[in-house]
């Protein structure tokens, strides 16, 4: 029987067998920020371990960083004390480090990948759940907590147990303004936010082929919200091209050793999956969440579903309690609300691509009255990008706020945040109760969709033409 | 090893939280994560919930009902867990007093940070969740959790079985060093990386 793509990588990295059913792993990149780091070097400090691969471990500073002013007191004083504690790890360490005076700092999945960082066969972990992110490029890629980030600094390993693999093949071609955030939407609208809880999901298809390596991170970024432990898509030309010339990508008199490794890197046609999901593309609409899970979704010509559309109690029960939550009704159209924040920024949509795509939108257009908007870029070499092809310049005519790389308002760790009651039309990842602060109500949208709103100041359905 | 650790895991009063998907953003919201300590976290665990606005304990959380103070046992549905992975969800509930919590099922990376504390997950099947949340609801509960035969006590005799992996238990059982056993694998590690600079040496 074949492998798939998960097995492959799984195998190829198996150091020892801790357990019966526990395999210690090898970790070929350790991700880490100022959030989930601290606690882990303290607890080295304390045990007297050092760093085992100081080289194979990259820090950035994102979570809480201002997008205001690069400064690391701009956010208050206890981030400018987390900030300071990793700058000191990193010192301390020997761990490279892009601080705020980095022209390359930004998320650490928007960094990880543009400086090559990333790339196929690799494990590649993070105190961080949207670590699946890396999985476009065919790297078994996923969150870890505090303690693990203390065990990858010290062995460079992790233990862990075989997953589950669940293959989500999407087909046929995407409509005009969809985006692969529609897809990754529609796929967690259909499986739910708990589908994938012990599977390894790996998108194929011919809609996955098509698109490009900035559309495969925002879907694999989102598997975690189905409860899949990573997201995998099989390398191929597009990620090759990619990932050519990029600063720590294969040197060149190793290129082609590596390329061909990664040519190996593909779900045999004889393995077998656990669970097989199959979508066309082609009936994906734009899609907006309407509560508070991003299960809680549809596409945005449907009403708001009732209650009583679900099969499950406790589904009833968590949609009457998002209704209050959202300030919304069963059968409301999403097209008659009105916002008063966008958002367009985070791991899931702050590459070039996603603001080149709402830029499309917003030329020679105005934000609405109204409506604060904000683009966060993910990273300096994406800010850079997008100054120079002019998006900057389009974005700040419109009425957006123009920022500097960070988290920001996907989980309002530094002051970027929405106040209570405030809608925002929001690209990031999460519209659980609070997490963009206290009482703000949360729609997950694609890029294109929050600039639509950001100028119509309502949810608009962009397919239709007629909205601005 | 910690040989003080008994087999019978814990036993206390039962808390019900009857919600799926409870995310790790309402187990321990942002604002408390810019943390460079391990400690302190007990105050914030599920602070949105737990508190008004005003800073007052919400009557109507579940947390603050006076019958459910000093709960060590968390009773919850599906999908509890999900979202961030951060550590600070299973330490803010450890350091409130849980050492259990029971659920349909828990997100992957949760579980794991629990386990990595001490902290035992028990996931079981809705029916029999929809049974243990009708318990509660007949009046605060005591159980008592024994890991070592799997079970959950309820007293008069009537118990419920609950599986866990082999490799969690005997490490919630031994109390063995997580880091500590995988170091004695230290020379396999060297080897490996030893190996792989010659098949693929643009790993570094």
């Amino acid at each position: 029987m074949g492998q798939t793509l998960y097995q492959k990588i799984y195998q190829s990295h198996v150091v020892g067998q801790l357990n019966a059913s526990t395999d210690l792993l090898y970790v070929d990149r350790h991700l880490i920020h100022e959030v989930t780091s601290p606690q882990a070097f303290a607890g080295l400090k304390q045990a007297g371990r050092p760093v085992r691969r100081p080289d194979l471990t990259f820090a950035t500073m994102d979570h809480n960083v201002s997008t205001q002013r690069r400064s690391m007191d701009a956010a208050g004083e206890t981030s400018r004390k987390q900030l300071e504690a990793l700058a000191e790890n990193c010192d301390e360490h020997r761990i490279p480090l892009l601080d705020l005076t980095h022209p390359d700092q930004g998320i650490v999945h928007v960094i990880g990948p543009e400086l090559g960082l990333t790339q196929p066969g690799m494990i590649i972990v993070c105190g961080d759940s949207h670590t699946s992110t890396h999985g476009a490029f065919g790297a078994l890629a996923f969150g870890i907590g505090t303690s693990e980030v203390e065990h990858v600094l010290a062995t460079q390993t992790l233990p862990q147990q075989r997953a589950k693999t669940l293959k989500i093949e999407i087909n046929g071609s995407l409509s005009a303004h969809v985006t692969p955030k529609d897809v990754i939407l529609a796929v967690i609208g259909k499986l739910g936010t708990a589908g994938g809880n012990g599977y390894v999901a790996e998108f194929s298809g011919s809609a996955i082929r098509a698109m490009s390596m900035e559309g495969r991170m925002t879907l694999c970024n989102m598997s975690i919200e189905m409860g899949a432990k990573a997201g995998l898509i099989a390398p191929d030309d597009t990620t090759i091209a990619y990932l050519q010339g990029k600063e720590h990508a294969p040197k060149a008199e190793h290129w082609e050793a590596a390329v061909s490794y990664w040519q190996s890197l593909y779900s045999d046609d004889d393995a077998v999956f656990d669970q097989v999901v199959t979508l066309d593309a082609s009936q994906i609409k734009p899609q907006v969440s309407w509560g508070t899970s991003p299960e809680q979704v549809i596409a945005v010509d449907q009403p708001i579903p009732s209650a009583e559309s679900f099969s499950e109690s406790s589904k009833q029960d968590a949609a009457r309690r998002a209704y209050e939550y959202m300030g919304l009704e069963p059968g409301q159209r999403l097209t008659d609300l009105a916002v008063d924040v966008v958002f367009i920024g985070s791991c899931t949509n702050s590459r070039i691509e996603d603001l080149r795509a709402a830029a499309s939108l917003v030329k020679d257009k105005k934000v609405a009255a109204g409506v604060r908007a904000l683009i966060v870029p993910g990273s300096g070499q994406v800010k850079r990008q997008a100054e120079s092809e002019g998006l900057a310049t389009i974005f700040k005519d419109a009425g957006f706020e123009w920022r500097e790389p960070g988290c920001s308002m996907c989980l309002g760790m530094n002051d970027d945040r929405v106040e209570a009651g405030q809608r925002c039309a929001s690209t990031s990842n999460r519209n659980f109760e609070g997490r963009q602060g206290r009482g703000s109500r949360t729609h997950l949208v694609s890029p294109t969709m929050a600039a639509a709103a950001a100028i119509a100041g309502r949810f608009v359905d962009i397919t239709t033409g007629d909205w601005a | 090893m910690n040989p003080s650790i008994h087999p019978v895991f814990a036993s206390g009063l039962v808390c019900p939280l009857d919600k799926n998907n409870v995310d790790t953003d309402q187990i321990i919201p942002k604002q408390f994560l810019t943390s460079v300590s391990r400690d302190g976290f007990a105050e914030a665990l599920f602070y949105d919930w737990r508190y008004l606005a005003d800073g007052s304990p919400n009557p109507d959380f579940v947390l603050n009902f006076p019958q459910y103070q000093g709960a060590n046992i968390l009773l919850s549905r599906a999908n509890f867990g999900c979202g961030s992975s951060r550590e600070h969800a299973p330490w803010a509930l450890q350091q409130y007093g849980f050492q259990v919590i029971i659920a349909e099922s828990f997100a992957d990376i949760f579980y794991n940070n629990c386990a990595n504390n001490g902290m035992l997950l028990i996931a079981l099947s809705k029916g029999n969740i929809d049974s243990l949340f009708t318990r509660c609801s007949e009046g605060p509960q005591q159980w008592q959790i024994d890991l070592k035969n799997q079970e959950i006590r309820f007293g008069n005799n009537a118990a419920l079985g609950f599986d866990i992996d082999p490799d969690i238990k005997q490490r919630l059982l031994s109390g063995l060093d997580f880091i500590g056993s995988s170091e004695q694998f230290a020379p396999q590690i060297s080897d490996f990386e030893q190996s792989r600079k010659t098949s693929q040496p643009w790993l570094g």
